[in-house]
């Protein structure tokens, strides 16, 4: 019984948790939101390559070295500026969100070039 | 003493003598007279286009070669020539020289001039003379008038002051018998001479009266002394070069010794009484100009023939050649020795006695095997011959040495027939192989153990077998025709191992006999210790010796003991030059097999898959209530934001361009001039959206 009630108790346990964090989140302004879903988009794309690369063998190598880079890379550069625009982060309290975005935007330009190039 | 010393003395100059002999005879070589290749050679070498030549001077050269050389060819020439001639001998501007090629050229054309057009320039001519200062302003004119007085002989053309003429060229004249081309000159020169002499011989012919006798011989005496200058070949032929080689108007020796032999001839034929020449110097010089053979360029080929055209005919001596129409004499065809006498040009000699004076081996000079054979002579081929095989001449490699008499003995002073004429003569015959046999013998005893009798007239398959204690031996004979033993330069026996290894023993001769021994014990370590089957194969070659041959004998086993430990390997045989040469193994190139593909379904599969996140990803926002109220609204900043879009689509293009085909520099050209215009348009729009989210934030 006590046994029950414990993994009962874990499972609400768990329940109270996701509810907690889910309210806690609703509250994230939505630009982050979107960055955030972003970020799991490209997170998710370089997995089915990795996926993609696990069934039929790497041997274009480069070119699966340029896909998953290209996602990782663009998800690092979303989650940085993710930290930049977020209001709660006070170290970047002076820096205006269009100038963090500027930069994702350079960022994100010299990345392509250079996987373009790499791509082969 | 002195006695003694003075016979040593003439020991010595016996001895000098005997040796220059000897260097005269060790070259001896043919001279043919002019044949039908001078005539081949002349049209090759003068060949014109449509006619025409590039001067004058050359349109003679070919004319006259053609003319000596009987060869037709006028009717081609003077359609383009003939207006020439006429335009040069109307024009007042030609100068001596150009008159002098234009009559030449007329001379044997035959144009058609007319008499009056001659009489005008031979006046010319003659005021040229009066005042002439070279030898070429004497040389061209007074040619030019003698071929006009030739051209038109009744017109009468006298040099009225032929003294004076003639003691102005022999003003240029030098002690040594050359001459100076004008009087300010100190410069000599052997082709000079012959212009002068010919000039000379045009002012004797043009002469009113008589010239002064004294100054004929005194132009006599300076061709005496030009012939001091004279050079010699080893072959006996004779020529003239020039002393100093760096003068403006040097000429080579053909040139040079042509012209003085046209100046000699010339000056012969206008003066009474005889140049006193040796007639061996005469046919010297017309040796040097068949020594020649056929000549590579125009100039030297008509120098050649109008020399000998000039000897064939002049008046100090006409040279007779001696020339044998075959030198390799077969005793197998009873050939003939045939010998013919013909002037340079080759037409027939008068009536002359060939002699064989002597005849020897090339290999023992003192011992002559024929003296003083007459010829007999055939006038319908116009051949002396003679008959070797009644005389005894075996064969093998001779000098002949022929003297040329003439039965006329007063023609002697017309034609130089020369000493004696030195001919390599190769007699050739049929040699007799007999009594040949190999054996092998006993070491020890010497006793015969196999012997087998060999026929050489044909290939030998023997079969012998010996060990290296044992002997190889082979004997034959050869004979001449005539029974003597015949010494044939090779006699090798060759031994040839399966692998390829050959050895090669000269077969000396004892007596009559030829016979080599292989004594096989003292062979081993020169055959490598190699057992096995060897092949024999036995070379007789000799130039003279119609039946030289080849023959394999067959093989012999040989059995040699086994090779201790230090014992020299066979060399490594020559490769086949063909297999070096030839084509090579064609190399198969190795690809690398190409990568494992994956099937195309799958791949497409997850090119699919890749777009699922990005639905999910618009699925999201669509869920997330996003909004593009922020995009400007206003026109200018909704302009730029506009641009900026573009400008990221445009760069994401260049991407994709840059994938496909554009190389790196190229993209990188485009991405410059696109960054510019993004930070610009961006940096607007940006500012802009910072600067109303600020306004919001006051408000």
């Amino acid at each position: 019984m006590a046994k029950l009630s414990s993994s009962s108790s874990t499972t609400s346990d768990a329940k109270a948790l996701f509810q907690t964090l889910r309210s806690a989140y609703s509250a994230t302004p939505i630009n982050l939101k979107i960055i955030d879903l972003y970020v799991i988009f490209a997170i998710l794309t370089a997995l089915i390559q990795v996926v993609y690369m696990a069934l039929v063998g790497s041997f274009p190598f480069n070119s699966f070295l340029s896909g998953v880079l290209s996602c990782v890379g663009t998800a690092v550069l979303a989650v940085c500026l993710r930290i930049q625009v977020n209001k709660e982060n006070k170290e970047f309290k002076d820096l205006p969100p269009e100038r963090a975005f500027a930069d994702f935007v350079l960022c994100n330009l010299v990345l392509h070039l250079v996987i373009m190039n790499f791509l082969g | 003493m002195a006695r003694n010393i003075v016979i040593v003395f003439l020991a010595s100059i016996l001895f000098f003598c005997f040796s220059s002999i000897s260097i005269c005879n060790a070259t001896s070589s043919i001279f043919n007279p002019v044949s039908f290749e001078h005539r081949s050679a002349a049209l090759e070498l003068f060949s014109a286009t449509d006619g025409s030549f590039t001067s004058l001077e050359e349109t003679y050269e070919a004319l006259r070669t053609f003319q000596i050389l009987g060869v037709e060819k006028k009717a081609e020439i003077s359609p383009v020539a003939c207006p020439l001639v006429v335009e040069t001998l109307t024009s007042p501007s030609s100068n001596p020289e150009k008159l002098f090629n234009a009559l030449r050229v007329q001379q044997i054309l035959k144009c058609g001039v007319d008499a009056d057009l001659f009489e005008g320039v031979a006046s010319k001519l003659e005021a040229v003379i009066k005042d002439a200062s070279s030898l070429l302003d004497f040389y061209h004119s007074v040619g030019s008038l003698v071929l006009i007085k030739n051209e038109v002989p009744e017109s009468n053309i006298v040099l009225g002051d032929a003294d004076s003429t003639f003691h102005s060229i022999k003003a240029l004249s030098q002690s040594d018998g050359r001459w100076r081309y004008g009087y300010s000159g100190a410069e000599s020169s052997t082709y000079a001479a012959g212009l002068a002499l010919e000039a000379l011989a045009g002012v004797v012919s043009l002469a009113s009266s008589e010239l002064d006798e004294s100054m004929i011989v005194t132009v006599k005496n300076d061709i005496r002394k030009l012939f001091d200058s004279l050079e010699k070949y080893d072959d006996g032929s004779f020529y003239f070069d020039e002393k100093v080689v760096d003068t403006a108007e040097h000429q080579n020796a053909l040139s040079t010794t042509s012209s003085v032999v046209r100046g000699i001839t010339s000056f012969s034929a206008v003066t009474p009484g005889k140049i006193d020449i040796p007639g061996d110097k005469i046919l010297g010089l017309a040796k040097f100009f068949l020594g020649i053979e056929v000549p590579g360029t125009a100039k030297d080929l008509f120098n050649q023939i109008d020399s000998l055209a000039c000897l064939e005919n002049n008046r100090v001596s006409i040279p007779l050649i001696i020339s044998l129409p075959a030198i390799v004499l077969s005793l197998s065809r009873k050939d003939l020795l045939k010998v013919q006498v013909k002037t340079v040009l080759g037409s027939d000699a008068p009536p002359v006695t060939v002699k064989l004076v002597q005849a020897y081996k090339t290999s023992a000079k003192e011992t002559p095997v024929l003296e003083n054979q007459e010829l007999k002579f055939d006038p319908k081929s116009s051949i002396h011959h003679l008959d070797l095989l009644p005389l005894g001449i075996d064969i093998g490699n001779y000098i002949f040495v022929f003297r040329v008499l003439l039965q006329d003995p007063g023609q002697k002073q017309i034609y130089a027939t020369g000493g004696q004429t030195h001919i390599p003569v190769y007699v050739t015959g049929f040699i007799t192989v007999d009594s040949a046999e190999i054996a092998v013998l006993d070491n020890d005893l010497g006793s015969i153990e196999t012997k087998k009798e060999l026929d050489l007239s044909k290939e030998n398959i023997l079969s012998l077998s010996a060990n290296h204690l044992q002997k190889l031996r082979l004997s034959f004979q050869l004979t001449s025709p005539l029974g003597h033993l015949f010494k044939p330069h090779q006699v090798f026996l060759k031994l040839r191992h399966v692998t390829e290894v050959e050895h090669i023993f000269v077969v000396g001769n004892s007596g009559k006999r030829f016979e080599i021994i292989l004594d096989f014990l003292g062979l081993v370590e020169k055959f490598y210790y190699l057992s096995g089957r060897y092949e024999m194969q036995l070379t007789v070659g000799d130039s003279a010796m119609e039946n030289s041959f080849i023959r394999g004998l067959g093989q012999v086993e040989l059995d040699l003991p086994e090779a201790p430990e230090k014992a020299t390997r066979p060399p490594p045989q020559p490769v086949d030059p063909y297999t070096r040469y030839g084509p090579k193994e064609e190399i198969m190139h190795i690809f690398r097999a190409p990568e494992k593909r994956p099937p195309q379904e799958l791949s497409l599969i997850f090119l699919g898959l890749t777009v699922v996140p990005f639905l999910l990803f618009l699925v999201g926002l669509l869920r997330l209530g996003v909004n593009l109220k922020n995009f400007p609204t206003s026109a200018i900043p909704a302009t730029f934001a506009f641009l900026f879009h573009a400008g990221l689509g445009a760069v994401l293009s260049l991407y994709l361009l840059f994938w496909l085909k554009l190389d790196l520099f190229t993209t990188l050209k485009a991405l410059g001039f696109l960054g510019v215009f993004l930070f610009f348009v961006g940096h607007r729009t940006l500012s802009h959206l910072a600067s109303t989210a600020a306004k919001l934030k006051a408000a």
